[in-house]
């Protein structure tokens, strides 16, 4: 069982008032708040051992390197990587996921060979195969959603051919909170000779991931959405694909020889972390690592459950609020709404004057929201320090919301 | 002011009407200026469709979708701008840009009406782009670049 009084000691942030009430955070999907646990340990780094890596002879260099790469040790247990190479730091999933289109895509992929994706898949994970197509000539095929908005193994089956190179989803969409059969769809890609990439943004600060059961070629993704710093995530790659791939930007600490008109590459990962490295930000994604292990990734992932449930029986009791999606059991802490006749920024101006902080807009799921056939969308998202209470105040400022905007219209 | 008082003067009644039966909503025929403005943060959408005869605004429509400040905002600025000229157009425009944020605007030179309701905003920060994407779009299609 998780102890949200104990966890909500670690985010002094959310010990505040917004607007006269106190906080309720529930933008958690597009980030999450940060444990002292993190914020102490990017302190630490920068008062105490501040220094470039790999290059200095001097001491601090030294613990400054230890420190990164303990990071990567630490994420390759995290998704339990077989090799610590295959652990490549990046900016984020959007820079992890442009890596592998721009990369591994433009080596790999031909003209009339076929990218398979699926219309739930966060910009992130649609504009960097969308361009790779245009440049190559391939063709973007999308597996059909059924009709709750999840994706089946049969389609991803019939979908999949022998013209399939990549196939790529995202493991828990960001609108729905639905989880992805990945592995499942992991396979049927090799089958047909094509690799697996998984965009992992929302179930890594979820849910246990294994990148060796779901057997899949790449997986991306971000610290921030779970507990750690904004501007460091991760690309996972099978060695053997890493080592065959281009690097994909080019300047100091990647290289190994250069002369005047040629070079050669590190192995990897480090020919793709070119330039200083994400340094602060791999301490600061280790420290938030240890802290999500340490409450436990299982019970993390029951509470938000727990929470979102109780928010979807609540909203199912009006009639004029619509959660999009699956029931609550088949998703991550993500519930996706909207008021009869009440727009999403409208709801979350009302919700914000009362402390309660959503996401209102397309979630960046344009292609999601025209299969939903709506314009836009209300989110809240859980967290492990969220509470009862909070859906209480969020509940509370949607009936709110409902009367005032009821009020307006009848005048 | 309160937060309720803040709200209430965002969502102001006249406001609300404006939301609910949009003036000058459709598409006009024939040589129309259309323009099309997206606010890609959050996903409204309008079209404005514009017919500009002898340097005036002779026509002004708009269709598209967005919360209830942009669709007021686009209702309000398409009832401004018909019958006036394109410099007034675009004078009109400063006039409101400055209004809804928060600075000091000149009241006088045009009858304002229903516009000055769109005040409110300057207390949510947020919702400034979603009042102004109309008259941006305006702005846009009244550039001396897309008009003859």
């Amino acid at each position: 069982m998780l102890d949200v009084r104990k966890v909500r000691e670690q985010f002094p942030i959310l010990h505040q008032e917004v607007n006269g009430a106190p906080l309720v955070y529930l933008d958690n999907a597009a980030t999450s708040q940060k444990p002292l646990q993190v914020t102490e340990a990017l302190e630490d780094y920068y008062r105490r051992y501040n220094s470039n890596v790999h290059r200095g002879v001097h001491t601090l260099s030294n613990v400054a390197t230890d420190a990164y790469e303990g990071a990567r040790d630490k994420v390759q247990s995290f998704i339990n990587a077989g090799k610590r190479e295959e652990i490549v730091f990046t900016r984020g999933t959007t820079t992890a996921i442009n890596t592998v289109a721009a990369s591994f895509g433009r080596a790999n992929v031909q003209e009339g060979d076929e990218i398979v994706l699926t219309p739930m898949e966060h910009h992130s994970n649609l504009i960097p195969w969308q361009q790779l197509a245009k440049a190559t000539g391939a063709v973007l095929k999308y597996i059909p959603l059924q009709p709750d908005g999840t994706v089946s193994v049969e389609s991803a089956r019939s979908t999949i051919s022998e013209r399939t190179k990549i196939v790529t989803m995202v493991h828990v969409s960001n609108v729905f909170g639905t989880m992805n059969p990945v592995k499942e769809v992991a396979q049927i890609a090799h089958e047909n000779g094509a690799v697996m990439v998984v965009d992992g943004a929302q179930s890594t600060p979820h849910k246990k991931v294994d990148v060796q059961d779901l057997n899949c070629d790449f997986f991306a993704f971000s610290a921030h959405k779970m507990c750690g710093p904004t501007g460091i995530g991760v690309l996972y790659g099978k060695k053997r694909l890493l080592e065959d791939m281009e690097p994909f930007e080019f300047g100091g600490e990647m290289i190994d020889e250069v002369g005047l008109y040629d070079a050669t590459w590190k192995e990897v990962p480090y020919k793709f972390e070119g330039g200083t490295p994400i340094i602060a930000g791999a301490i600061g994604l280790n420290a938030a690592i240890d802290f999500l292990n340490e409450i436990g990734l299982d019970d993390i992932k029951t509470h938000e459950q727990q929470l979102a449930k109780y928010a979807m029986d609540e909203l199912a009791s009006y009639d004029d609020i619509e959660v999009y999606g699956p029931p609550a059991d088949e998703r991550a802490g993500i519930v996706t709404f909207n008021i009869h006749d009440v727009h999403p920024h409208d709801t979350a101006t009302v919700l914000d004057t009362k402390g309660v902080a959503i996401r209102a807009g397309h979630h960046c799921a344009r292609p999601l929201m025209n299969w939903l056939d709506v314009a836009a969308t209300a989110r809240a998202s859980f967290y492990l320090y969220n509470t009862e209470e909070d859906v209480d105040a969020f509940v509370d400022a949607l009936v709110t919301t409902k009367e005032y905007f009821g009020d307006v219209y009848a005048e | 002011m309160s937060m309720q008082n803040n709200l209430d003067a965002l969502y102001r009644q006249v406001i609300m009407d404006h939301y609910k039966n949009p003036r000058n909503r459709g598409e006009i025929m024939n040589d129309a200026l259309t323009i099309n403005m997206n606010n890609p943060s959050c996903g409204d959408k309008i079209q404005l469709h514009m017919k500009v005869d002898n340097g005036v605004v002779s026509d002004a429509k708009f269709t598209g979708e967005g919360c209830s400040i942009s669709l007021s905002s686009a209702s309000m600025m398409t009832e401004a701008v018909r019958g006036k000229s394109v410099e007034e157009a675009l004078e009109l425009s400063g006039i409101f840009s400055d209004m809804v944020q928060g600075e000091d605007y000149d009241d006088e030179k045009y009858e304002l009406g229903d516009i000055e309701a769109l005040q409110g905003v300057t207390k949510f920060p947020a919702r400034i782009k979603c009042a102004t994407l109309a008259w941006k779009a305006m702005e846009k299609g009244l550039d001396p670049e897309n008009v003859d």
